[in-house]
């Protein structure tokens, strides 16, 4: 072979123009859907007012990592058949995302993981757990995210030296960090969106050329491949990445375990389904979600067998930033410089992108759990909980920044694949038990949740991806006891068996009434755009907000958020949306008292009996006090043609 | 309560600042007993969760073939390996999944979710 073929690929003058334009565009846009002022649901769950078709092309764009985009073209190219099953496991799981998660976390969570869980579970440990569980996943996924720019960097703006890379890096976090305080998760959103169209395009048109140049037959692309490949037909075959004995065999397994669960308990991945107003927005935006990714992971797998084919493996992997350089030489051979310039700006878009999501989950989860709920107990005001999330921001950026700085050129890959075992490990055990196991109690989530969190960071500590091997992160020691360089067969497992184990053992009775609450809430997503009368909780405060950057697509985006501003922003605390034609409630002076203990007087409808129905009735009081209104309900019929009719919730009039 | 024994009027300060207990009788549990919810919980996870197995064991049979039997894998069916065809074997079955989901959700779900739904939100039909 040749010696190592020049760096300098492209213009990078022309890279950067093609990624300040994409930049500045989306600025524009963030800047109009910015202006109606930050309110804490348009900061952390962008007002609630997306469709399901848009959530779901920013959950694409949220989803599709530079890792998942460039990783898996390079690794088809390099490995076949074997690099295209990380593509088929993370895609796999998005059906449980589908079944499990989407519908039910709209339903029951308005802004973190947390709301979920203490719908049903106590309040404070369980909350400090699931902030602790999202930082730190979100945290380690922003530093991969970020240490892996220092590769295309090289590759793209040909700046090879460290100290230019880190000015870079920096730049892209600073640029993160702007946009996420300008537009909170309403700009995040629309960053994903405009990131997620320009790369499903642009492959598309790569794909169409790559089978154009190859008679539209697959087979003539793989036969090309294979022709140009070093290790020749075998490219076609299984084995190429994991072709070892039982422990590589037990590692891919490891990896996919991880791969399959992680995706519905990523953090900032939940933290997207409650961009939607209601739960069918949320089931619509996972299927666009599956439609977008599924065919953008299809393109993917000829764009790779095409890098191979017209690039070669050879030079793939001379060139800096090694396979993932694969899409970007590709683009290159295809379109010239302006077809690299183009992939240059995706794949700094979806950097931007994924780390601007990752931020906002991470400060999302601070301000709101930690600083609003943990620290002042609930009783910050929406202002000062917004000023704390934007400092969090602010502080989350910079240090992930500086982290991604520092680690650049570490050998840090095993840490995306880590994020997504953690999320497996801790998050989703927890979720599912909550949302489906009667006997599930908030000990049990404790230990699923750090527990689940030790093991993994444990086990990959003492692994041979940290330590060990001359591929490891520090391959200067070796503390590697543990075989795998993934431990999501032993972490999930344990997450899972910690959270039945914790319930049984925790000494802690199951609250039955509260796991009536969470499926009732999760089931029907009674209480979302609606009061629920008689739920003890608190009534959602008047007002109502805009942030729509198209302002004539009113029948959709006006949703109001009225609960916006309510002490703790729990679900419970009201509905998320109101009826136009229903006046904003004011709001009553006092919480509903309590029932007798024990009591059997099925709702409180506090203004008809204290009389006050005009001025402190929050709940319309809809019947009589002390009228058998627990026997009114089966007087309907209940599988009538009337309840057949679509909800028409907030986000359809 | 107020409105049964006691004079309705107004609520004594202590209870109206001392924190809300939940009533053993509240209107989740009720709602969790009616027959509709306890029914669409039931349609909900008679889908799921077989989908949810098969696809898992679909996926690790994709695995296991992968793992173990490299060699059929790698006999070219029409032009194509058989190890690709079983990945988008693997394409082909969540996006067959996703759309039955879409579709048993929309048809089986939807109506009695709004069922229990509007109940407890006291709509009127």
């Amino acid at each position: 072979m040749t010696p190592v073929l020049p760096p300098a690929v492209g213009d990078p003058v022309l890279n950067v123009a093609v990624f300040a334009v994409f930049l500045l565009v989306v600025l524009v846009v963030v800047l109009r859907v910015s202006r109606s002022g930050a309110t804490r649901s348009s900061y952390y769950a962008g007002g609630h007012g997306f469709t399901g078709p848009e959530n779901g092309l920013a959950l694409s764009g949220d989803f599709l990592s530079a890792a998942t985009f460039l990783g898996i073209v390079g690794a088809v190219a390099v490995s076949g058949p074997d690099g295209f099953g990380y593509a088929v496991a993370a895609f796999v799981a998005w059906l449980l995302a589908l079944f499990f998660v989407a519908e039910l976390i709209r339903n029951t969570g308005r802004y973190t993981l947390a709301d979920v869980l203490t719908v049903r579970l106590r309040e404070r440990p369980v909350r400090a757990a699931a902030a602790t569980s999202t930082v730190v996943i979100s945290i380690m996924y922003l530093l991969a995210q970020l240490a892996g720019a220092g590769g295309l960097v090289a590759l793209l703006l040909d700046v090879t030296d460290p100290a230019g890379q880190a000015v870079v890096i920096a730049c892209v976090g600073g640029l993160m960090i702007v946009y996420v305080l300008i537009g909170g998760m309403t700009g995040t959103t629309w960053l994903q969106i405009a990131k997620a169209t320009l790369l499903l395009a642009t492959g598309a048109v790569m794909t169409a050329y790559v089978l154009g140049t190859h008679g539209l037959s697959l087979t003539r692309l793989l036969d090309a491949a294979a022709a140009r490949h070093p290790a020749g037909d075998a490219v076609l075959r299984p084995g190429l990445l994991y072709g070892g004995g039982l422990l590589a065999q037990a590692d891919l397994l490891s990896l996919a375990i991880g791969g399959v669960l992680g995706v519905a308990g990523l953090p900032h991945i939940l933290m997207r389904f409650y961009t939607v107003p209601t739960a069918r927005q949320a089931r619509s935006s996972v299927t666009w979600a599956i439609w977008l990714i599924g065919g953008f992971f299809l393109l993917t797998l000829v764009l790779g067998y095409g890098a191979a084919a017209l690039v070669g493996p050879e030079r793939i992997l001379a060139a800096p930033g090694g396979v993932n350089s694969a899409a970007p030489l590709l683009a290159l051979e295809i379109g010239g410089e302006v077809g690299l310039a183009l992939v240059s700006a995706i794949a700094f878009a979806t950097i931007l992108a994924v780390v601007a999501g990752l931020t906002i989950t991470a400060a999302a989860a601070f301000a709101h759990d930690v600083y609003a709920n943990l620290i002042r107990r609930g009783r910050a005001t929406a202002a000062e909980e917004i000023r704390v999330a934007r400092r969090a921001t602010l502080v989350i950026g910079v240090l992930g920044t500086a982290g991604g700085v520092l680690a650049n050129g570490q050998n840090i890959a095993f840490l995306v694949s880590l994020t997504f075992t953690a999320a497996a490990s801790a998050n989703l055990p927890t979720l599912l038990y909550s949302l489906f196991w009667r006997g599930f109690t908030s000990t049990g989530a404790l230990w699923s949740m750090y527990g689940g969190l030790a093991v993994t960071v444990g086990l990959i500590t003492v692994s041979p991806a940290v330590s060990g091997t001359p591929e490891s992160m520090l391959p200067g020691i070796d503390i590697a006891v543990f075989p795998l360089t993934n431990p999501g067969l032993v972490s999930v497992p344990a997450g899972f068996l910690l959270g039945w184990l914790g319930s049984k053992l925790g000494g802690e009775r199951p609250d039955a009434a509260a796991f009536a609450r969470i499926s009732v809430r999760a089931f029907s997503g009674a209480g979302v755009a609606r009061p629920v009368p008689g739920d003890p909780s608190l009534p959602p405060p008047e007002g109502r907000h805009r942030r729509t950057p198209w302002r004539p697509a009113r029948d959709r985006r006006d949703v109001g958020s009225p609960a916006d501003d309510t002490d703790t922003g729990r679900i419970s605390d009201g509905p998320i949306g109101l009826d136009d034609d229903r006046p904003a409630p004011s709001r009553p002076s006092a919480y509903p008292a309590p029932g007798p203990a024990g009591g059997t007087l099925p709702r409180r409808v506090p203004g008809a009996a204290t009389g006050a129905s005009g001025t402190g009735a929050f709940f319309r009081p809809a019947t009589p006090v002390g009228a058998a209104v627990r026997d009114e309900p089966r007087e309907r019929p209940a599988y009538g043609p009337r309840d057949a009719r679509p909800h028409p919730g907030p986000g359809r009039r | 309560m107020t409105g049964r024994g006691g004079s309705p009027t107004t609520y004594p300060p202590d209870r109206v600042t001392a924190p809300v207990r939940r009533p053993r009788g509240d209107v989740w549990c009720e709602a969790a007993a009616t027959p509709e919810f306890v029914a669409l919980r039931r349609r909900l996870l008679r889908f799921v969760v077989p989908a949810t197995v098969l696809f898992l064991l679909w996926f690790c049979l994709y695995l296991g073939l992968n793992a173990w039997t490299k060699d059929v894998l790698s006999v070219r069916v029409g032009g194509l390996p058989v190890v690709l065809l079983l990945a988008l074997g693997q394409f082909a079955s969540t996006f067959a999944l996703t759309a039955a989901y879409n579709r048993y959700a929309t048809r089986r779900l939807d109506p009695l979710a709004a069922v229990v739904r509007d109940r407890l939100e006291e709509r009127a039909p």
